[in-house]
């Protein structure tokens, strides 16, 4: 049982990356990591939403969404999927300005070095393609939590290292016309070929 | 007339809002492997995206200022609901392969960012032909990714055979780089770095 989600745990991080292999979360990815120092504070941000947003989503999938999920009300034949995406989004900035809330109450130091990356987590891709995706694969809620922390530390570990790449970068003669977005297109491209290396590992 | 066609025409080559205002990439890599896909998508966008504009600019002055994200974000989930149903309905193959990329309209920055910059501040007609606008700069990107994916990818074009494939007794070898997801990260870098050689204004100086 712990193999299976250790297995998933590893699979979530390298092989379904959420950047690299979904181009989930693109916006930030590319917006965020032109300093390795932003893109640890985003990287841990989106870390911990993620996990948490995840299991929760996932009871109210099962417990409210799904079809016949009320049965625990009495309610047969309840069929709400259609509502689907605008919980999940309505719960992703519910659990977002919570966090803000709490961190500013009880972490304040964390709260300012993330700063401005909170709050712009709700619109960030990732986050409601996981959950998505969680549906769509019908995670437990056990997996649902390795697969928050999991994918949540793909995509953090992306965004560290597209920075680093960044950062050197500066250094490079490029081509006038590809400076800046052009550039780091193609770096995240080969970036994504590195990455598909992964996906032969069998777990 | 004039103001209202530069209002529909700027976000297509000057303003792209991937190419440019870096909003949207997320399902612009993703959906783009067939041609067919990307249409279907585009017009998905350029659907929410216009009528959120639309929506957004017609309550604009009775939203308060604090709540008013949580008011667009529901806005625009419904319309993508919508557009997510019809889709179903009448394209349920597309549906499937376009799996989890139409529901994440509702977290595609164009819309939001075009519902925070433009339509807050715009009257109604002005705002939706922003969206149309950007829906198409939006598609414009697609269908050239799109296009040439599937092309060099698989030889064909929304389905049909264009280039015969060896496998089927002709001459084309397909390149399978190009129906991997990362050949659309260097087709857009390419798309940009044409963009900025035939429009220097663009080009970011760091």
């Amino acid at each position: 049982m712990l193999e299976h989600y250790l297995s998933l745990f590893i699979k979530s991080i390298f092989i379904e990356n959420m950047a690299l292999a979904f181009f989930l979360g693109m916006c930030t990815f590319l917006a965020v990591s032109k300093r390795v120092e932003t893109a640890v504070g985003l990287g841990i941000a989106v870390v911990v939403v993620q996990t948490i947003t995840m299991p929760v989503n996932n009871l109210i999938y099962n417990f409210v969404l799904k079809e016949n999920g009320l049965a625990w009300a009495g309610l047969k034949n309840v069929d709400l999927t259609f509502l689907g995406l605008i919980t999940y989004i309505g719960v992703i900035a519910a659990m977002v300005q919570i966090l803000e809330m709490t961190l500013d109450k009880f972490f304040p130091k964390l709260y300012h070095a993330l700063g401005i990356f909170l709050p712009l987590i709700t619109v960030n891709c990732a986050i409601l393609g996981g959950s998505l995706f969680m549906v769509e694969r019908n995670y437990t809620f056990n997996e649902s939590i390795v697969f928050g922390l999991g994918s949540g530390t793909g995509f953090a570990l992306a965004v560290i290292a597209l920075a680093g790449i960044r950062e050197k970068m500066k250094y490079s003669d490029v081509p006038r016309g590809l400076r800046g977005l052009g550039i780091t297109f193609i770096t995240v491209g080969l970036m994504a070929i590195a990455f598909m290396l992964f996906s032969g590992i069998q777990l | 007339m004039k103001k209202f066609r530069s209002i529909l025409a700027t976000p297509i080559f000057n303003e792209n809002p991937i190419a440019f205002q870096i909003l949207g990439i997320c399902s612009a890599l993703a959906v783009t492997s067939k041609l067919e896909t990307s249409i279907v998508m585009s017009l998905a966008v350029i659907f929410v995206l216009s009528f959120s504009n639309l929506a957004v600019s017609l309550i604009r002055n009775h939203i308060p200022g604090s709540i008013r994200i949580i008011v667009e974000m529901t806005i625009i989930a419904s319309l993508v609901i919508i557009a997510d149903q019809i889709i179903k309905a009448f394209a349920y193959d597309i549906s499937k392969q376009l799996s989890v990329y139409v529901g994440l309209i509702i977290t595609n920055c164009i819309i939001m960012g075009r519902a925070e910059a433009y339509a807050l501040k715009n009257p109604p007609f002005q705002s939706f032909l922003d969206g149309i606008g950007n829906g198409l700069g939006y598609t414009l990107v697609l269908l050239v990714v799109g296009f040439f994916r599937e092309l060099i990818g698989s030889g064909k074009l929304l389905g049909y055979a264009v280039l015969p494939l060896n496998t089927e007794g002709g001459w084309y070898i397909p390149n399978g780089l190009f129906l991997l997801p990362p050949s659309a990260f260097f087709l857009i870098g390419l798309i940009i770095w044409v963009l900025r050689t035939w429009k220097p204004e663009q080009i970011e100086e760091d």
